[in-house]
């Protein structure tokens, strides 16, 4: 675990809620422009590439066959991983630490915009033969958990949607964010139900976009960067698959990923971490995300933090202030990479009107979404890891 | 086989059960799981990696699915290897599985959806199509007959008969396999594998972990991968550089100089049979278009000096798409501990290479595997 790795370059384009101009290669293509022109490389220098990618929402099956000219890795290590962005931090970690690759690129985009039934899609995510037959909306299941969650933590339904109205404002500062808004809890509360107690203004909406990072080890990030942006520690993690026998109410893969990650970045207290960016594709998720990662003594503190301001750009513990997937959009795998981007821009100081006074350590978390309990975490600062 | 009765999580877990009891590990023992396998479209399940977690083992623990086309059953072995390698784990169970039975009537409908929707698929494609393309190319530049090509079917599913696991293990002539069927000129039936479900799985481990459980440890020597352009109609399809690439990767890793000298057997990706041969030249084991020639005076047969597919191969034991390069790595295992049965090559082989190719025409993943630790 010797080997330090630093971010050294990020590329992404704006999420939209469609983008029927471009192609998601030329989304890829300009994304990975911006990403090595900032990190001040060319392209052939690069060792190895990381695609995060599902073949259903791409529309193309093995679509790995599609990653490799936009990306300018011809006749080079390229993998994809069907998970989310974040595991590709984590895999690039890896094989720099394994002497695999000095510079590895992590990719992931999103077309949502070209699935017309996003939701029937969804429904081929259920398990075949026990689920699927029954016949429920996948959203069901968020549902249900939020409502075991709420039943579990004493939050209440108010406190995950004063989550909505934090993050849409939130998002009013970035000019990354599909869906900023201006909004207030009783419109959130009014909105209809998706799946009761699930109101439809606390889903997250799908976006278009892509995040190209360029990933170094220690020698190189000094060489070509002045100002690199350090991993400390990544990891991942999955819990039941089966709905039958999963940890409802408890983002247990939350847990084992943050433990692993706090591990490796010698985190004893998450009061070392000045900010986070973590999963919030249904309202309560961000709720229930942060107590998993271990930011309360009691989970009902949650519900109150979010309500008291706590996690608004100017609390103690600034959460989403991205304006994470409810005011950015939620861009399929590329999810964990927007948040990696609004790590590496606060940590770097170049976050514009929403730039927080102490952004030193940020952590970045992401969820695969319903039916899966499959989870990534990542954590960056601004100092070199301690040897 | 046709296993119709199993789940795809039923194989995964018949597959990792067997791999935890060779290592003779528990699952909670195991730091991680890779999961390698291929279209979601075959099973008709998204997110197929989420569903198959907990019949890989992956429940509770960091897991991710790798993916490369066909070439992922090798290439997860690789990408295992980089995680342990990293430090953060100490040990890995590598899970590959396919199911293409569920897939009616034939997974070749599935495949039409790998092609580029705007430029390819409107012209309705097939692998068999493309392949018989390559094929061509291959035979057309050096000069190769259709006779060379056809033998590599007859040794693979000669092979295959001591297979326990074997699908299509046959005893033909070069003339049987000439009277099959044509599918598209110059692909003749018996020269294309079958359609399979099936799992393979192994147990990999930081070097003290292995020398504490395992008096005879097989090591990881070397890995590669490469993945060319999406745009195969404008290369070359004679020689495949991709695999070279990913070869080199791998031998420099292992050390491995004179692959010719170096690697006593192997198991190169034969989905059809020309590809047996021109994955032994993109391995640098035969110069350019002289593996047909080397097939023809024996070398490549099991008691040949570089004996090449001893396993039966896909042809002969079948390709359920990843799990048949995990099926590869498994026979390099087994040959190096002698636990091979029937098919064990004489002379104890120290070193053997194990290649997947996949994607269009495009993706070549190494593995080098030996008994000697990797310095």
């Amino acid at each position: 675990m010797s080997e330090r790795v630093a971010i050294i370059g990020i590329g992404f384009v704006p999420l939209q809620p469609a983008t029927p101009r471009h192609s998601f290669k030329e989304m890829v293509f300009e994304a990975a422009q911006i990403a090595y022109a900032d990190a001040g490389i060319s392209f052939e220098e690069i060792d190895s590439f990381v695609t995060c990618a599902e073949d259903f929402n791409e529309g193309i099956s093995i679509f790995d066959e599609y990653t490799p000219d936009q990306l300018g890795c011809r006749q080079k290590p390229m993998h994809t991983l069907t998970q989310d962005g974040l595991h590709g931090i984590a895999d690039a970690l890896m094989q720099i630490r394994a002497g695999v690759a000095d510079i590895v690129v992590v990719e992931a985009h999103s077309k949502a915009s070209n699935i017309i039934t996003p939701d029937w899609l969804l429904d081929y995510a259920l398990d075949p033969v026990y689920n699927r037959p029954l016949g429920f909306n996948p959203h069901a299941l968020a549902a249900l958990e939020m409502n075991r969650f709420m039943d579990q933590t004493g939050i209440s339904a108010s406190q995950c949607a004063e989550v909505v109205v934090k993050n849409r404002l939130n998002a009013r500062d970035n000019p990354l964010a599909a869906y900023p808004l201006k909004t207030n809890r009783r419109t959130v509360d009014s909105s209809p139900y998706l799946c009761y107690p699930l109101h439809e203004e606390e889903l997250a909406k799908y976006a278009d976009g892509c995040v190209v990072i360029v990933v170094a080890n220690e020698a190189t990030a000094k060489k070509v960067v002045n100002q690199p942006v350090w991993i400390l520690g990544a990891g991942f993690a999955n819990d039941s698959p089966t709905i039958e026998s999963r940890c409802w109410g408890y983002a247990e893969y939350a847990r084992l990923a943050a433990r692993s990650a706090f591990r490796q970045a010698g985190i004893k207290s998450v009061d070392e971490i000045d900010f986070f960016e973590v999963d919030d594709s249904y309202a309560y998720k961000e709720l229930q995300h942060l107590i998993a990662l271990g930011l309360y003594d009691e989970p009902v503190e949650a519900g109150r933090a979010v309500e008291s301001g706590e996690t608004r750009c100017d609390g103690k513990t600034p959460v989403n202030v991205s304006g994470g997937a409810l005011g950015m959009g939620l861009p399929l795998e590329a999810h964990g990479l927007y948040r990696v981007v609004e790590l590496v821009l606060q940590v770097r100081g170049q976050a514009g009107e929403r730039q927080l006074s102490r952004a030193k350590i940020g952590v970045a978390q992401s969820w695969r979404g319903v039916p899966t309990t499959s989870g990534a975490l990542v954590i960056v600062g601004s100092e070199a890891p301690r040897g | 086989m046709h296993r119709a009765l199993e789940t795809p999580k039923e194989l995964a877990w018949h597959a990792a059960n067997a791999a935890l009891a060779s290592s003779q590990l528990k699952l909670k023992q195991i730091d991680c799981v890779v999961l390698g396998t291929a279209p979601d479209a075959f099973d008709g399940v998204h997110m197929k990696s989420e569903y198959l977690a907990d019949g890989c083992g992956g429940w509770g623990k960091p897991f991710l699915r790798c993916y490369v086309g066909g070439g992922t059953g090798v290439y997860a072995v690789a990408q295992a290897c980089f995680q342990i390698a990293s430090g953060m784990f100490d040990t890995a169970l590598v899970v590959c599985e396919e199911k293409m039975s569920s897939c009616q009537p034939h997974p070749q409908a599935a495949f039409l959806t790998i092609f580029d929707p705007i430029t390819e698929q409107p012209l309705k494609p097939n692998l068999l199509w493309i392949f018989a393309l390559e094929q061509t190319r291959y035979m057309e530049t050096y000069g190769i007959t259709i006779e060379e090509i056809a033998r590599v079917a007859v040794k693979n599913k000669r092979n295959a008969l001591n297979h326990p696991a074997a699908q299509l293990a046959a005893e033909l002539t070069v003339e049987d396999v000439l009277g099959s069927e044509i599918m598209a000129w110059p692909v003749h039936r018996l020269m294309v594998s079958p359609t399979s479900d099936g799992a393979a799985a192994i147990v990999i481990a930081a070097e003290e972990v292995a020398r504490r459980v395992s008096d005879k440890p097989i090591w990881i020597q070397g890995i590669g991968w490469s993945l060319d352009s999406a745009y195969w109609t404008n290369r070359d399809l004679a020689y495949p550089e991709y695999v070279e690439k990913a070869a080199w990767m791998a031998y420099d890793m292992a050390g491995v100089k004179e692959p010719r000298k170096e690697i006593h057997f192997a198991e190169p990706y034969d989905p059809f049979a020309y590809k047996e041969l021109h994955h032994l030249e993109g391995l640098q084991l035969a110069p350019k278009g002289q593996a047909p020639r080397l097939l023809a005076d024996g070398v490549f047969e099991r008691d040949g000096d570089l004996p090449v597919t001893p396993s039966g191969g896909l042809l002969g034991v079948g390709n359920p798409i990843a799990a048949a390069g995990m099926m590869k790595i498994c026979e390099l295992f087994w040959q190096m501990r002698g636990e091979a049965g029937k098919r064990q090559l004489p002379g104890k082989p120290e070193r053997g290479v194990a290649q997947a190719w996949g994607d269009l025409m495009q993706v070549g993943t190494v593995v080098v595997m030996g008994t000697e630790r990797p310095d």
